[in-house]
């Protein structure tokens, strides 16, 4: 009886692991097909002489990192032949300043619109949580005067605040939910033991809140590093972010394409994020997830 | 001189009123409980008392100083609070350090206080961890210690025995107890059980319904409970109410007739009352001011201690609470003495006492 159960149920397991095996090699096969690619010289890619039974998912004869080269330092996007590098820095500045002020922002309106509850609170939270649901295009040209009015257009300046404000609503949105399961009497027993408004937020609260800010900043991250349209529209020469970059280099329609170039480009773009999964993932579920905090 | 005075507090939330005109005072080394069913405002008045909920109307004044409308931390008043409230990222030593590093005292100071503290609530050894790794009970010293540690005027406890297992509870009841003894503080305490109302308070005020029904000592309340509601919810088994009628010096039962208690005032021929006698009043024995009364036993429940006889007399149910080695045999005819002396007299329609206050 027990051994026909557990036999039954192993099999079902096995079954299950069966099918995620399956399942996660299929995702897996564009990266692999990506990073092959970008590992190979171009007559591998083509076909070329002595490369014929070459295809796009068999593995490099032999290994080159010249693509991830050029793409990093010397392929030309439009007129400049200096690769993605002054882009990857721009990307980064933009995201350290937009991911940091939306976080920090959505904690204060977050502990605010929770914990210090004032008349007409709801509205306003519905009002941020609205602006969840904003499409971007709508945005776009409101916006651009905008950034024209505070002489911030073109600037890295101006393409933050665009992600500062299109982030706001959901870091409020996940600090907000978060810190309503803090119980009430915690900021009561700061309020008696004589800490203020910031004291009690970051004494009290922000040591506690740590998964709440690893679920807001790698949703932020991977938002601003992926953003396209914005980046396009707001940025000037000089601060373009990687993915405008990233699409100047692949669509340039001169001359042959380099695919191996094309896919080191997009690697290079894709790492980042990738980083902030593996670095961060284990806390992300865990965060979302996350209920009151007992002590 | 008073230590607390509350004077004609009323709260309202929008239109409804859930305090109306509370006014107690205490004086100091008092130890006040404000005891009554879920929802009867207990909590919001301690709150207001705190300053974390503003008042409607009405004045709350600690040492004569005038205190609603001041900050919390202006106060000069600790709380422990029903889940501790400990903050979760400090060790039990920056806990109770909090109070003290809010107030800019230096880290010299802070640490003689929270070295005294601990020792006074034995709890040296946990200073260095964190709440998550304490026990119900250790919280809950933490979280007193807290409250001690900066010498405030008031103390105010919210329900703060009502997260401990039955033993637990009973210890640390003796133990807040023993502390306030010993350190003759003035002390608020909030509960739901009226036998910690009992046990620990100096003072009690029973409340319901957003109104203070009745305030006095243990002894009054228990003896002389001003209403209906206060007799029944003060004292386990509750007491017992007996619907009856005032028929000359008697109390008609319905058949059964007892003789009014002699400390009952305003009467009148044809009144209907109800007849309040606490299961303990109850004996198998005649005593001097005793009067004999039948019943039939129903059911009997031994607590160890005690029976507790369920009896059927004069059409009504009632409990008896009688010696566990009293010899009353099973159900059947029981032959009850009732001591009439203690015996209450509560209107029936306003359920007010009756009896001359003394």
């Amino acid at each position: 009886m027990t051994v026909d159960a557990r036999r039954r149920f192993d099999f079902s397991r096995i079954a299950v692991y069966l099918v995620l095996l399956l399942a996660a090699c299929f995702f897996l096969l564009p990266l692999i097909a990506m990073v092959f690619t970008s590992l190979k010289t171009m007559p591998e890619i083509t076909g070329g002489a002595g490369f014929e039974d070459a295809t796009i998912l068999s593995p490099p004869s032999v290994v080159s990192f010249e693509a991830w080269g050029l793409a990093w330092s010397s392929a030309c996007i439009a007129v400049a032949c200096e690769g993605l590098r002054s882009y990857f820095w721009n990307s980064i500045l933009l995201v350290i300043f937009a991911v940091s002020i939306s976080v920090a922002l959505g904690a204060i309106n977050g502990y605010v619109l929770s914990k210090w509850r004032f008349r007409g609170d709801n509205i306003i939270f519905g009002m941020l949580l609205f602006g969840c649901f904003i499409p971007f295009q709508i945005v776009l040209i409101p916006m651009a005067r905008v950034l024209g009015i505070l002489d911030l257009a073109g600037t890295l300046g101006g393409l933050v605040l665009v992600h500062v404000c299109y982030g706001i609503p959901f870091t409020t949105l996940f600090f907000r939910n978060f810190y309503v399961t803090i119980p009430d009497e915690l900021i009561s027993a700061g309020r008696m033991d004589g800490a203020g408004f910031w004291q009690i937020f970051m004494i009290i609260l922000v040591p506690i809140s740590w998964p709440i800010f690893v679920v807001a900043i790698i949703w932020q991250f991977t938002n601003v590093w992926n953003d396209f349209l914005f980046g396009a529209s707001f940025a000037g020469p000089d601060t373009r972010p990687l993915m405008v970059a990233l699409n100047n280099l692949v669509n340039t329609s001169t001359g042959t394409k380099a695919y191996n170039v094309d896919m080191a480009g997009a690697m290079i773009a894709a790492l980042p994020t990738m980083l902030v999964y593996i670095v961060g993932g284990r806390y992300f579920l865990r965060g979302l997830t996350s209920g009151a905090v007992k002590g | 001189m008073a230590a607390l005075s509350i004077d004609n507090v009323t709260k309202r939330f929008g239109t409804t009123e859930v305090l109306s005109d509370v006014s107690i005072g205490i004086d100091p080394g008092d130890f006040l409980v404000l005891v009554g069913p879920s929802g009867c405002g207990k909590s919001t008045l301690l709150n207001m008392i705190a300053g974390l909920t503003e008042l409607s109307d009405g004045e709350i004044r600690l040492e004569k100083r005038r205190i609603d409308g001041l900050e919390p931390k202006e106060r000069n008043i600790a709380m422990v609070f029903q889940s501790y409230a400990l903050y979760p990222a400090m060790t039990v030593e920056k806990n109770i350090a909090f109070p003290l590093r809010m107030a800019g005292i230096d880290k010299a100071g802070q640490a003689a206080k929270v070295g005294e503290v601990a020792e006074l609530l034995q709890i040296g050894h946990l200073l260095n961890r964190k709440p998550a790794a304490l026990s119900g009970g250790q919280r809950q010293r933490v979280a007193m210690g807290r409250a001690l540690v900066r010498d405030p005027k008031l103390f105010l406890f919210d329900e703060p025995l009502s997260n401990l297992d039955a033993k637990l509870r009973v210890d640390m009841r003796t133990e807040i107890k023993r502390l306030h003894q010993r350190l003759g503080t003035t002390i608020v305490y909030v509960t739901h059980d009226q036998v910690e109302a009992m046990t620990m308070a100096t003072k009690i005020a029973v409340m319901e319904g957003g109104a203070v029904q009745q305030f006095g000592t243990p002894a009054e309340i228990y003896d002389h409970p001003a209403n209906r509601f206060v007799a029944t919810f003060m004292g386990s088994p509750a007491m017992n109410l007996l619907k009856g009628q005032v028929t000359g010096d008697m109390i008609d039962l319905g058949g059964t007739r007892l003789p009014i208690p002699p400390n009952a005032v305003g009467l009148s021929d044809g009144q209907k009352v109800e007849l309040g006698l606490r299961p303990e009043w109850f004996g198998t024995e005649p005593g001097p001011d005793t009067v004999p009364m039948a019943g039939r036993l129903d059911l009997v429940e031994p607590t160890g201690p005690d029976l507790y006889a369920v009896i059927e007399a004069a059409g009504q149910i009632l409990t008896a609470r009688l010696p566990a080695r009293a010899d009353i045999g099973g159900p059947g005819e029981i032959d009850l003495h009732v001591d009439m002396l203690k015996a209450v007299v509560f209107d029936a329609e306003t359920g007010k006492s009756l009896m001359a206050k003394d």
